[in-house]
């Protein structure tokens, strides 16, 4: 026994540090792995205060930008809202049309957190289960998108970006319509590759990729980027890379996407 | 002592809203972040006890875990520093060994011998933090790329650090 204490206090200095790594390395091995959203509710909400108020001074800086951007979507939306009231009348059916049901409702909300250098970079929303958020929804601007949703809280949400090594989404070239699968390779925050095209499709730089709406997260054609070079790999697909819309340097208002059909649409995939 | 203990409680506070309100929100380029706050395990006395480095470490480590949203990866990158500081000032002790009554600093024992000293641990740090965060060998280079820039660009904000913080003590 005697040995032992003497043992131990001999190697107080190592134990103690193998104790508290172990501990460290697990968190940190559990916040890799289970991409931290068992951990969103123990500290998010801590964090979040002190984000919030961060984020609420910082959002002066980029307030000239987003009135720019608030105002020329209001003026797209004006100018989609004209169309449709002259030339279409069709869509002027009874609220419960059964013809034009809605699909997708819209919710927004405002970042309060936000990196780009990391691996695995996320996002922190400020608005969460309490305002109908839930895991696995799709986040966009009105440039293009941002992630989908992975922990919520009461009140915030935390946000896997576009910018994250697991990130995956469906996407296809807008004017033919091959689709193949968008993901991030961890060099550049501006690009993301687009895979699984197959070598025979015709591209050319400056072409628009934009969502597929396969996976039911995101709607069917939310602008992703354009095409920058284009290289076959392999021998039988493109390996693409999009320069993204979205400049997320500069992301302060963001929409979340709910997808009212998601539920049915996925039954049918799982039968 | 109740005089400088809380002078390093200061010194926690400062540096850990210097790194969460400043460094964390300002991106100089797309490789490059500064993780200031191991300036303070740099700063700690000779004559801190290995157990009381490690759990400072720890609790320094865990606050900006905190703050990042990086649950683990700080804390055990900041441990591990912290466990190699003792090692470290042993191999770059001078030949009688430090004296009492002075500090791990550039205006005690010279520019070079800090040089050293600091960007030892601070790419220590640095290592494990961007390999545990990216979690694979895979893109090995690029990750070392990025642990190099950043640790000389931690260092440089450490050395001037030096300069505004720490005055010539007087006693």
């Amino acid at each position: 026994m005697r040995n032992l204490l003497n043992l131990i206090y001999k190697y107080h200095y190592f134990l103690l540090f193998f104790f508290l790594e172990s501990i460290a390395v697990s968190m940190g091995i559990r916040y890799n792995l289970y991409q931290k959203a068992g951990f969103v509710s123990f500290t998010e909400n801590i964090a979040a205060f002190f984000n919030e108020s961060i984020s609420s001074f910082t959002d002066y800086f980029t307030l000239v930008e987003t009135n720019r951007k608030l105002s020329l979507e209001n003026t797209l939306l004006r100018n989609q809202l004209q169309r449709v009231y002259r030339s279409d009348e069709l869509f002027f059916f009874g609220e419960n049309d059964t013809l034009h049901r809605q699909k997708y409702f819209f919710t927004s909300a405002r970042v309060i957190s936000n990196t780009v250098t990391r691996m695995h970079n996320y996002l922190s929303l400020d608005k969460g289960r309490n305002q109908g958020i839930e895991p696995e929804m799709g986040v966009i601007c009105p440039d293009g998108i941002v992630g989908i949703t992975n922990g919520v809280t009461k009140n915030f949400t935390s946000v896997l970006s576009v910018l994250n090594l697991n990130f995956h989404v469906s996407a296809k070239l807008k004017k033919n319509d091959y689709f193949g699968t968008i993901s991030w390779d961890g060099q550049d925050y501006r690009t993301v590759i687009l895979s699984e095209i197959p070598y025979h499709v015709n591209i050319e730089k400056g072409d628009t990729i934009v969502t597929s709406g396969y996976s039911a997260v995101f709607p069917e054609g939310i602008p992703i980027g354009t095409v920058e070079e284009a290289v076959v790999e392999n021998g039988n697909f493109y390996n693409i890379r999009v320069k993204l819309f979205t400049d997320f340097r500069h992301l302060t208002y963001v929409d979340v996407v709910r997808n009212l059909q998601k539920e049915e649409q996925q039954k049918l995939k799982n039968q | 002592m109740i005089n400088s203990l809380l002078r390093y409680i200061f010194a926690f506070v400062v540096i850990v809203l210097v790194q969460v309100l400043i460094l964390d929100n300002i991106q100089i380029s797309r490789y490059a972040v500064p993780f200031l706050y191991v300036l303070f395990l740099l700063i700690l006395p000779f004559e801190t006890p290995g157990w009381l480095l490690l759990l400072l470490g720890f609790l320094l480590g865990l606050t900006i875990d905190l703050f990042e949203h990086t649950y683990g990866l700080h804390t055990a990158a900041t441990v591990f520093a912290a466990w190699l500081r003792p090692g470290v000032l042993k191999i770059f002790s001078p030949r009688d060994g430090y004296m009492s009554n002075t500090r791990p600093g550039i205006t005690d024992y010279g520019a070079g011998w800090f040089l050293k000293y600091a960007s030892l641990i601070i790419f220590a740090h640095h290592f494990f933090l961007f390999y545990f965060e990216v979690f694979t060998f895979r893109h090995f280079f690029s990750t070392l790329w990025r642990v190099i820039v950043s640790t000389v660009f931690t260092l440089l904000l450490v050395i001037l650090s030096q300069f505004f913080v720490h005055k010539p003590r007087t006693e």
